[in-house]
C-alpha cells in the first residue's frame, strides 16, 4: 500500500548514468599516458586505461576516484593486483585525465561520492587486471613459442614452469600492449584471493607523513598569481559597486577583478592577496536573503513539521493504527546547518591559454569542474585538461553540483589574464554556504498494549539538495528528494503502519550532500526517537531493535556483535551508560553502542564507542576500520560541537573557536568489528556517521534521564540541579 | 631582508616583516609540507619549529625568525625514518593526509620533551592539532609505538 516509494539508491544510480548517457564500462585502451605517470629513464606502456606498465617493473595503476582520506588509492590498486599478479611493492597509483573511460561505472560521469567507489570498481578493476595479466602471458608465450595455457604469472613474472624461464611484466610490457585485449575474463574465486580482504599498508602513508604528498593547495606553477575572492555576506548577494584603490595600493596586490560571485584581489601570494581583500570597499545588492534568520527559520519548519507533506511512504493504515493504540507518544528532533570544514579549504589553480586551459584542483567532481572551467574559459571540454590532486578532505563539499569553487577559479583567471590559485580562507569556507540542510523532525508512534510499536509517523522538513540540480529529475518523484528522508522512509525496522512524509521549503541558503547526506539527520532522529520509544514501552532499547529486526538477519548480527563486544547489560562505571543505535545507509549495516558520562556543569565525555560494521566483502580491513573510526569521530563534532546559525542573512560562525571540532581529548576509544561477509561489497566511507549522535544521545538518556532531542547537544540542556 | 636557516638551509626573504612564516614557507620558499587550516593558530596544521619550539607559523611573523633555526615537516629526517614518521606508516595514521604535518611537529616535540608519554600526555600536547578525518585514535597509538621505536634506538 505504498503510496510513493521514495527511489531506492540503486534506482537513483542508474537515473545517474542515464543523465550522462547511458552505463561505460570500457574495455579499451586510451590514446595518452598520464604525466606523472613517467620516469625520465622509464616511460610506461598502457595495458589498458587502468594499468600501465614501465621496463623498470613499475605498475601505475590509473585512479579515476579522487582520494580524500577514504584509501581508494589503496584499496583500487588491490583490486587490480589480486588478478594483475604483479609485485605489490612496484605498484604506484597516479589520478586519471577526465575521459569517458573512467567514468564512474553507475553515475556515468566522472566523480566520486555516495561511497560508492569500492562498490561500483569491484567488478572492473578486477577485469582489468586480468586482463593485462593475460595480455603479459600471451606476450610471453607468444615469444617462446608456447601455450599460455601452460603459463602463469607470478609476482611480476610470467612463468613457463616446465621450461623454467621466466620473463618480468617490465620486460613484457610493450609486447603485451600490442596483444589484442581479450573478452573472455575469468576472476579468481574469492577463496583464492591472496590480497583482497587482507589489511593493506596504505600507499600514500609515506608521502603524508614527509610533506610530499600534493594538495590543491600545493600546486605551484610558472607566473601564477594567488587570488582571494571577496563574496557576498548575504546569500543571494550582488555587488552593486566597488573601490579597489585602497586594495590596490596594498604591496603584492597585482590586480582586482570583478567575478560573478564577488571581486577577487589577485596578488604575488596569498598574504598580499588577504591583506589587500581586507581593504576592498564594496556595495551590495544583499536581495531577499538579508532576511534570513534560523531562529525564525525554526520556527517556520517547526510549523511545517505539524502539518501533512508531500508523502514519501506509507505502509499500513497509521492514522487508524495511532488512533487505536494503547499509547502514543510523539517528540520534535532537529538538527542544524553544518559546513564540510575540510582541513584544507577549497582552492583550484587556473592556466587558460587560447587554445587550451589546465586545471589543478582536488575535486570529486572532475566531469562537471572540466566542463565548468571549459565554458568560462570558452573552450571545449575536451581542451581543458584538469588535474585531480590529492583531497585534503572532501565530505562532499568538493563535488558540488554547481561547480562553484571552479567556476570561479576560472573567472578570476580569465579576468586577470593570469595564471591563478583561488584560494579560500577559512572564514570564507565556513561562511561559504553549500550546507548540510538543516532539518526539524515530527514523530508520532504508537505503542501496543506489550508495549511493541505499531505505529510510526514522521514528518521531515528540511531544503532539497537535489533541488536546482541537473539530478533533480531523477532524485526527485511526486515532491519528495529521496535523499531528504533516506534512513527514514526506508528504515528496516518492521512496523506495521508507518507513514514518512515531507516538507521541503526554500531559501536562499545553498545547501549540499554531507558526509552520509540524508542519513546524517535520519540516523539521529530516528534511531533516538526509537530508543524513546523503547522505553515509553518499558523495553531495554537493544531487545526492542532486535525485535523489530526479526526479518533483517545482516543488520541483526551487526547489532548483536556491537551489543556483545560493548557488554551490552553489564555493569559500567558510576556515573557512565550506554546507549545504543543502528543504521542502515550507502547499503551497508552499523551498529554502535557509545558509554557516556556527564558532568554536572553538563560538559558530555565520550568515553568509548564500539561499532560493528558488515560492508559485505571487504577489500582491505584495516582502510574499513579507519573509515568507521573516522566517521565516527566526524559525527561526535556534529553530535557535540557544531552549528552553522544565520542572523540578518549573516553566517554567525567563522573559524575553529566558533565552529569547532572534535580535538584529541575529546576523542574516545574506538573498537572497530567487521562481520565477515561474501556479499557483494558496499559503502564504507559514510555510514559510520549516522549511528553516532543517536548513540551518545541515548547514552545520556541512560545516565542523566535527559532526552536529546536537538543537536548539537548543549551543555545548558543537561546541568544537574 | 629576513635571514634564517630552513631544515639546515640558509635562506633570506624579501617578504615584509609581519608577513606569517607559513606563507613564506609556502608561498616564497614553495616548502609546501606545511599547511594552511585556519589563520588564527587553531587547528595546528601549520605547525614548525623554531630553535626547537613548536610554533604555529599562520600566526608568526616572519621576523620571529631572524637568525633562528626553522624546521619544517621536510627537515624532519631526510628518508622517512624519524620515529614518528616510521610509526604513522606502520599504524597507517593518515587519512586525507592534509592536517599530518602539523600533527607530526607537534608530536615530535612531546616526545623530545617526554620520551614515554601516557594517554593525558598526548591529550594535552595534541589538542592544539585538528584532525577532520578522525585519525586521534591512531595518532596516540603512533605516539606511543614512536616511543617505543625511539627508545629502542637509543633515545635519539
Amino acid at each position: 500500500m505504498t503510496v510513493a516509494a521514495p527511489m531506492k539508491r540503486r534506482e537513483f544510480l542508474k537515473a545517474g548514468a542515464a543523465l550522462s548517457g547511458g552505463l561505460i564500462i570500457s574495455l579499451y585502451v586510451p590514446h595518452f599516458v598520464p604525466a606523472g605517470a613517467a620516469t625520465e629513464s622509464a616511460k610506461p606502456v598502457a595495458l589498458n586505461a587502468f594499468v600501465h606498465i614501465a621496463p623498470d617493473e613499475i605498475v601505475t595503476i590509473i585512479s579515476n576516484h579522487s582520494e580524500m582520506g577514504q584509501g581508494i588509492y589503496t584499496s583500487l590498486p588491490m583490486l587490480i593486483n589480486e588478478e594483475l599478479e604483479a609485485d605489490w611493492s612496484n605498484v604506484r597509483v597516479a589520478p586519471a585525465p577526465v575521459a569517458a573511460v573512467y567514468n564512474h561505472t553507475v553515475y556515468g560521469i566522472m566523480m566520486t561520492g555516495g561511497s560508492t567507489t569500492t562498490a561500483s570498481e569491484y567488478d572492473r578493476f578486477r577485469k582489468m587486471g586480468a586482463m593485462a595479466r593475460l595480455m603479459l602471458i600471451a606476450a610471453a608465450a607468444q615469444s617462446w613459442s608456447v601455450d599460455p595455457q601452460n603459463c602463469h604469472a607470478e609476482k611480476g613474472f610470467v612463468v613457463h614452469a616446465s621450461s623454467n624461464r621466466r620473463v618480468s611484466y617490465g620486460s613484457l610490457a610493450e609486447a603485451a600492449s600490442k596483444i589484442t585485449p581479450p573478452t573472455d575474463i575469468p576472476l579468481k574465486d574469492p577463496k583464492d584471493f591472496t590480497l583482497i580482504g587482507k589489511p593493506t599498508h596504505r600507499l600514500d602513508s609515506p608521502s603524508k607523513t614527509n610533506g610530499t604528498a600534493q594538495f590543491g593547495l600545493d600546486v605551484y606553477i610558472p607566473g601564477m598569481l594567488t587570488a582571494l575572492v571577496q563574496r557576498t555576506p548575504v546569500f543571494g548577494g550582488k555587488v552593486v559597486s566597488f573601490d579597489a584603490t585602497k586594495a590596490k595600493a596594498v604591496p603584492g596586490v597585482v590586480n582586482v577583478v570583478q567575478v560573478p560571485s564577488g571581486i577577487a584581489v589577485v596578488a604575488k601570494g596569498f598574504w598580499p592577496a588577504k591583506l589587500g581583500r581586507e581593504k576592498l570597499e564594496i556595495q551590495w545588492d544583499e536581495g531577499p536573503g538579508a532576511n534570513i534568520s534560523t531562529v525564525a527559520m525554526r520556527e517556520q519548519f517547526a510549523a511545517l513539521s505539524h502539518t501533512p507533506g508531500n508523502v514519501a511512504r506509507k505502509v499500513g493504515d497509521p492514522a487508524a493504527a495511532l488512533a487505536g493504540a494503547a499509547k502514543t507518544i510523539t517528540a520534535e528532533y532537529e538538527v542544524p546547518y553544518l559546513a564540510h570544514c575540510m582541513m584544507e579549504p577549497l582552492n583550484t589553480v587556473v592556466d587558460i591559454h587560447e587554445d587550451r586551459a589546465e586545471v589543478w584542483s582536488g575535486t570529486q567532481f572532475q566531469t562537471g569542474d572540466r566542463a565548468a572551467a571549459a565554458q568560462v574559459a570558452g573552450l571545449k571540454p575536451e581542451q581543458v585538461t584538469l588535474h585531480t590532486t590529492l583531497l585534503g578532505g572532501g565530505f562532499g563539499r568538493r563535488a558540488n553540483p554547481a561547480c562553484d569553487f571552479v567556476t570561479e577559479a576560472a573567472y578570476v583567471a580569465k579576468a586577470a589574464n593570469a595564471p591563478v590559485k583561488v584560494v579560500w580562507t577559512r572564514e570564507d569556507d565556513i561562511r561559504g554556504g553549500w550546507y548540510r540542510p538543516m532539518w526539524y523532525d515530527h514523530f508520532a508512534a504508537g505503542l501496543d498494549p506489550s508495549g511493541n510499536p505499531v505505529a510510526w509517523t514522521h514528518t521531515v522538513v528540511g531544503q532539497s539538495i537535489m533541488d536546482g540540480t541537473a539530478f533533480a529529475q531523477f532524485a526527485i518523484k511526486d515532491g519528495v528528494d529521496s535523499t531528504s528522508v533516506e534512513g527514514a522512509a526506508d528504515m528496516i525496522y518492521g512496523i506495521p503502519n508507518l507513514q514518512v512524509d515531507l516538507h521541503s521549503p526554500k531559501n536562499e541558503v545553498p545547501v549540499q550532500w554531507w558526509r552520509s547526506v540524508g542519513h546524517s539527520h535520519t540516523g539521529f532522529s530516528v534511531e533516538a526517537f526509537l530508543d524513546e520509544v523503547a522505553h515509553a514501552g518499558g523495553k531495554d532499547p537493544y531487545e526492542l531493535r532486535r525485535a523489530l529486526l526479526a526479518n533483517q538477519p545482516r543488520m541483526l548480527a551487526v547489532l548483536d556483535l556491537v551489543a556483545q563486544k560493548a557488554n551490552w547489560g553489564s555493569p559500567y562505571p558510576a556515573g557512565h551508560a550506554r546507549g545504543i543505535a543502528t543504521h542502515f545507509s550507502f547499503d551497508s549495516y552499523v551498529a554502535q553502542v557509545a558509554e557516556v558520562s556527564v558532568d554536572s556543569d553538563g560538559t558530555v565525555h565520550v568515553h568509548r564507542v564500539v561499532a560493528a560494521v558488515d560492508c559485505g566483502r571487504v577489500v582491505n580491513p584495516d582502510t574499513v576500520k579507519a573509515q568507521i573510526e573516522g566517521g565516527i569521530i566526524f559525527g561526535l563534532t556534529a553530535a557535540l560541537k557544531t552549528e552553522i546559525t544565520l542572523d540578518k542573512g549573516r553566517v554567525q560562525q567563522r573559524n575553529f573557536h566558533d565552529y569547532p571540532m572534535v580535538r584529541m581529548f575529546e576523542s574516545p576509544a574506538i573498537e572497530v568489528y567487521i562481520v565477515p561477509s561474501s556479499e557483494k561489497p558496499t559503502g564504507v566511507g559514510e555510514p559510520g556517521v549516522p549511528p553516532v549522535a543517536p548513540a551518545v544521545a541515548n547514552a545520556i538518556f541512560a545516565a542523566t534521564g535527559k532526552r536529546v532531542r536537538r543537536l548539537p547537544i548543549k551543555p545548558e540542556d543537561l546541568r544537574s540541579a | 631582508m629576513i635571514s634564517f636557516t630552513v631544515n639546515g638551509k640558509p635562506v633570506t626573504v624579501e617578504d615584509p616583516p609581519s608577513t606569517p612564516l607559513l606563507w613564506v614557507i609556502r608561498d616564497s620558499l614553495h616548502l609546501t609540507g606545511t599547511k594552511y587550516g585556519c589563520g588564527m593558530a587553531l587547528c595546528g596544521a601549520c605547525t614548525v619549529h623554531i630553535d626547537g619550539d613548536a610554533v604555529r607559523s599562520c600566526v608568526a611573523p616572519v621576523s620571529r625568525a631572524q637568525g633562528k633555526k626553522v624546521t619544517t615537516i621536510e627537515g624532519i629526517s631526510p628518508d622517512l625514518t624519524h620515529p614518528l614518521q616510521q610509526a604513522w606508516i606502520e599504524i597507517d595514521v593518515p587519512q586525507c593526509g592534509y592536517c599530518q604535518s602539523g600533527q607530526i611537529m607537534s608530536a615530535a616535540i612531546l616526545l623530545r620533551e617526554n620520551p614515554a608519554p601516557t594517554d593525558a600526555d598526548i591529550d594535552e600536547a595534541m589538542s592544539g592539532n585538528i584532525c577532520r578525518c578522525g585519525t586521534y585514535p591512531r595518532i596516540r597509538r603512533a605516539i606511543h609505538r614512536a616511543a617505543e621505536i625511539q627508545s629502542q634506538q637509543g633515545g635519539k
